[in-house]
């Protein structure tokens, strides 16, 4: 329109760099953190510029990691991703599966399955997280990588997502296919597979993301420190006690532990934000 | 090759609702059949029941001398074209058309073989390579086409295939498309709720209301005798006009006390009684010929180039004459029409059958 | 809305179905209806018998002073990150809609918040706000404010707050970004043409318009007030000063993990669902009636 005065471009513009300000200062800070040794830090003066620790912070996080989390971040590193992954992957192979069944079949109880898994939606796993613990246990699944992993598969949100991107594949494709001498498996494979890449990568990137910053149950099924999880470590090597904390390390951590989901985030924005607000409909 | 053969086929919905109350239809091996009629007739619901992807509530379908009401639509040699092509989106234009081949487990050559000469006929040759996202409508339209073709299949099967072209575009393709039929000597049922397209490819008519047959017939003979007033305003554009009448004598009736010389007049019929007489725009001429008359108020005219419409009304009801252009002034404000008796169809107010001569 | 065209197979749709029902029902269902029986039950102290015990479990808890102030403390918290970080969020996305050359790169710098962990999150804050070696807590002691979010509870909520507050704003925003986009725009052009000014056109045009997205927001913000700010409290404050910044949720980790009280916490959990619930069914409620307009 011609209201394309100057002036109010400019006030958008200050208050979006405003904006960004506030989102990139905090972790500015703990970038530069990262780069001091632990007096420069604790005496409360930290410059606003770089320090020349980056190196000696980084290598000793990553190979020793710190005093009270006793396991080299790179361990924990390799957990989160083992977790973040096995999220990911299980929740899409599992719920493209079952979308595929409550969509394109025809059988009795097709209505109480999608509810008992559409009801997931509304519980997550923090209202039920000690009963939940009994069973894991249970199983003999504490310390494992399938204890960090299953229950939190257990959700519809990937269902739901799949189920409302088939409903908009037209019919009369699968009738074609049909036609065409292809059953359910031919179907799947040649043709509903294909066209959902787009929607399996979006709900990858947004399940990651989810999975990699995992807080509550790994803290409570995780005892072994090899098993624990880079979120888990950090919120160690920070105790009340401020003597006891090095800052140092947990800063270095803290950006070590936030650059995996934040690249997928910027790297894969268009995936990223296409899952985000179609899990949300 | 074969015919298909319907009898009482009956389709019913869950809830009791019947979209198709038994029909019996025999389709000629090699014909082409057109259904044709309003949305919601039951003519797509006939169409995919044959193809198999409906399944028959009662009745039998047969293509040739098989029965299929069992058979899963890849086994019953048909090929089916659709409204919206439905072209597999990531599949190139070639294994669009090999894919079905492919499932069956043609061999290769043969598989190329084929799809290479459906792609010369179609002249599609150029955009093998491509995904259908790359292609103009009536490319994919083309391509859609290929995959049938490439099939060789007893049947084909059409739902409504030109409706997602422009206008021109769908002439076009109406032509190939009855080229290509009398090209190839197969058997085809084409559903269409448009009835120039219907009239224009048809050997075989059939014009559809309420999940019942209306009339079968070539083209020309629905045009020229409409079993029903259903058919009558539904064939023919601008549509038949009806008007309320009477009954005088034998090869007699009235239309707001004037009379109109019928040639195919049920006999019997008792004088007095009320009787619907149609008339098509194109039939009647401005004029006194003959010693029947009608006379028309006129309220607009509308310009088609070649012909005018006169709107206008004929005893209180609406009324439309198709002229030649220049044939009348257009400011005439009041026409009088002479009717031909052979061109004066009447139906049943209650019944809306023909009341024309028994045969 | 449902398929037409169907395959019919009898046993292939319970397979696929399979994997995703047994997950669901091992680390669901199972685990919620226990916690649904077990606040019913009586735990001794050894945790070696129960007794059913009826609304026992449900009424010591009303009678806890206690689980009031968790609740209080939720609907501080959870208003105050609401209207906090959809306010902020607004601001930014109307910003963003305009057409400026950089916007692209605002939207990418704007919304990489929402992959930080919030017990990440929280480190981060509590970093720049530590009492003695926060960047930002010497400003604030300069004005001769006693700044100390770990023994001050009104300092420690507002930083949780912050917080929170601060990792929400990109998720808010990205909504409201695609809700101001979905606007069209001969609708405002129509405002604009009938005489009405930016602002103007704003509230009585755009604002309304965005009404569902809003509304969307505002029950997300508040589940993701409950649920997903447990890291960053359990980072922040644990809980503290004196349990004065426990919420809900984390009163349920808290007296089921140091307190052993199982049958009181799952009390607290089935109050939980009943609230989550009825959020859901509010939003449902409300996504039909969006679908009218």
């Amino acid at each position: 329109m011609v209201e394309n005065r100057p002036y109010r471009d400019l006030m958008a513009y200050l208050v979006l760099l405003m904006g960004v300000v506030i989102v990139a200062f905090p972790v500015y800070l703990a970038v530069l953190g990262s780069t001091f040794d632990a007096a420069t830090i604790s005496n409360g003066n930290m410059p606003l510029l770089p320090g020349d620790q980056a190196g000696i912070n980084y290598s000793q996080a990553l190979l020793s990691g710190g005093r009270l989390a006793r396991e080299p971040v790179s361990m924990m590193m390799l957990n989160s991703f083992i977790m973040a992954m096995g999220i990911a992957i299980g929740k899409i192979l599992i719920s493209i599966l079952s979308a595929f069944a409550v969509v394109y079949f025809s059988f009795p109880f097709r209505k109480t399955a999608f509810w008992i898994i559409f009801i997931t939606l509304m519980l997550p796993v923090e209202v039920r997280i000690y009963p939940t613990y009994k069973i894991v246990a249970d199983l003999g699944l504490l310390d494992t990588y399938a204890g960090l992993i299953l229950p939190l598969i257990a959700s519809a949100t990937g269902t739901l997502l799949f189920r409302q991107f088939f409903m908009t594949i037209p019919d009369e494709l699968l009738e074609a296919s049909k036609i065409d001498g292809a059953g359910p498996f031919r179907f799947f494979k040649d043709t509903l597979l294909p066209l959902s890449i787009t929607t399996i990568a979006a709900l990858f990137v947004i399940q990651f993301i989810y999975g990699w910053n995992q807080y509550l149950w790994p803290l409570l099924i995780t005892t072994k420190s090899s098993m624990q999880t880079i979120v888990i470590g950090i919120k160690k090597m920070i105790t009340t006690q401020d003597a006891l904390t090095e800052w140092q390390i947990a800063m270095t951590t803290a950006v070590l532990a936030m650059i995996p989901p934040v690249l997928v985030v910027i790297f894969m924005q268009r995936l990223f934000v296409k899952g985000l607000v179609e899990t949300e409909k | 090759m074969a015919g298909v053969t319907l009898d009482t086929v009956r389709k019913v919905y869950a809830g009791n609702v019947e979209a198709v109350k038994g029909v019996s239809l025999g389709i000629e091996d090699g014909s082409f059949c057109v259904l044709v009629g309003p949305s919601g007739c039951g003519k797509s619901t006939l169409l995919r029941m044959i193809a198999g992807l409906e399944t028959i509530s009662g009745g039998a379908i047969k293509i040739g001398d098989r029965v299929v009401n069992e058979v899963e639509p890849a086994d019953r040699d048909i090929a089916m074209v659709f409204q919206n092509y439905a072209l597999y989106p990531h599949m190139s234009v070639y294994d669009n058309m090999a894919y079905g081949l492919k499932n069956r487990g043609t061999p290769k050559d043969e598989i190329e073989k084929r799809v290479k000469e459906a792609a010369r006929i179609l002249a599609i040759e150029p955009f093998l390579d491509r995904k259908p996202r790359a292609l103009s409508g009536g490319q994919r339209q083309r391509v859609a086409m290929g995959r049938a073709i490439v099939r060789k299949p007893q049947v084909f099967l059409f739902d409504e295939p030109l409706s997602n072209l422009d206008a021109k575009l769908r002439v076009q393709m109406r032509v190939e498309i009855k080229r290509l039929q009398r090209a190839l000597g197969v058997t085809s049922v084409y559903v269409t709720h448009d009835q120039v397209e219907a009239m224009t490819l048809s050997d075989k008519l059939v014009v559809m209301s309420g999940g019942q047959i209306e009339q079968v017939g070539t083209p020309a003979d629905v045009y020229r005798r409409p079993e029903t007033r259903f058919v009558a305003t539904f064939i023919g554009s601008p549509p038949m006009n009806i008007l309320p009448g009477k009954v005088e004598g034998p090869g007699r009736v009235s239309v707001g006390g004037q009379m109109v010389n019928v040639t195919d007049m049920r006999e019997g019929l008792a004088p007095g009684s009320a009787i619907e007489v149609g008339l098509r725009p194109e039939d009647v001429q401005a004029g006194t010929t003959g010693n029947s008359t009608l006379t028309m108020d006129v309220d607009f005219v509308e310009e088609l180039g070649a012909t005018q419409l006169f709107h206008g009304k004929v005893a209180g009801a609406e009324f439309v004459v198709q002229a030649s252009t220049g044939q009348l002034a257009a400011d005439t404000r009041s026409l009088t029409l002479a009717v031909d008796p052979q061109n004066v169809h009447l139906f049943d107010p209650q019944t809306t059958k023909r009341l024309g001569r028994q045969i | 809305m449902e398929k037409r065209a169907l395959f019919s197979n009898k046993l292939l749709p319970y397979m696929l179905l399979v994997p995703q029902l047994i997950i669901t029902l091992v680390f669901f269902y199972w685990p919620a209806s226990q916690a649904l029986w077990q606040s019913f039950l009586l735990e001794d102290a050894f945790g070696l018998s129960s007794e059913f015990v009826g609304f026992e479990n449900y009424r010591t808890l009303f009678q806890q002073p206690e689980y009031y102030r968790a609740m209080v403390t939720t609907a501080i918290f959870s208003s105050a990150v609401a209207v906090l970080a959809l306010s902020c969020a607004l601001l930014l996305a109307t910003q963003a809609d305009k057409k400026l050359k950089a916007a692209q790169a605002f939207k990418t710098f704007l919304i990489w918040p929402y992959a930080v962990a919030p017990a990440i999150a929280g480190v981060l804050w509590i970093f720049m706000f530590h009492p003695t070696l926060g960047t930002l807590a010497r400003p604030i002691k300069a004005t001769g404010v006693d700044w100390n979010p770990m023994l001050n509870a009104n300092h420690a909520m507002l930083l949780l707050i912050l917080s929170a507050t601060w990792k929400q704003i990109s998720y808010n925003f990205l909504f409201f970004l695609a809700g101001l986009q979905a606007i069209p725009k001969s609708v405002i052009e129509a405002a604009a043409i009938d005489g009405s000014g930016p602002i103007r056109r704003f509230w009585t045009i755009v604002f309304p318009l965005l009404s569902p997205t809003t509304f969307f927001l505002i029950v997300v913000n508040i589940v993701y007030v409950f649920f997903d700010t447990f890291g960053i409290i359990d980072a922040v404050t644990g809980g503290g000063p004196a349990g004065r910044t426990t919420t809900l949720v984390y009163k349920v980790y808290a007296d089921g993990r140091l307190g052993g009280d199982l049958g009181g916490s799952a009390a607290q959990s089935v109050i939980l669902m009943v609230i989550v619930i009825a959020l859901t069914a509010v939003q449902f409620k409300f996504v039909e009636r969006r679908v009218q307009y």
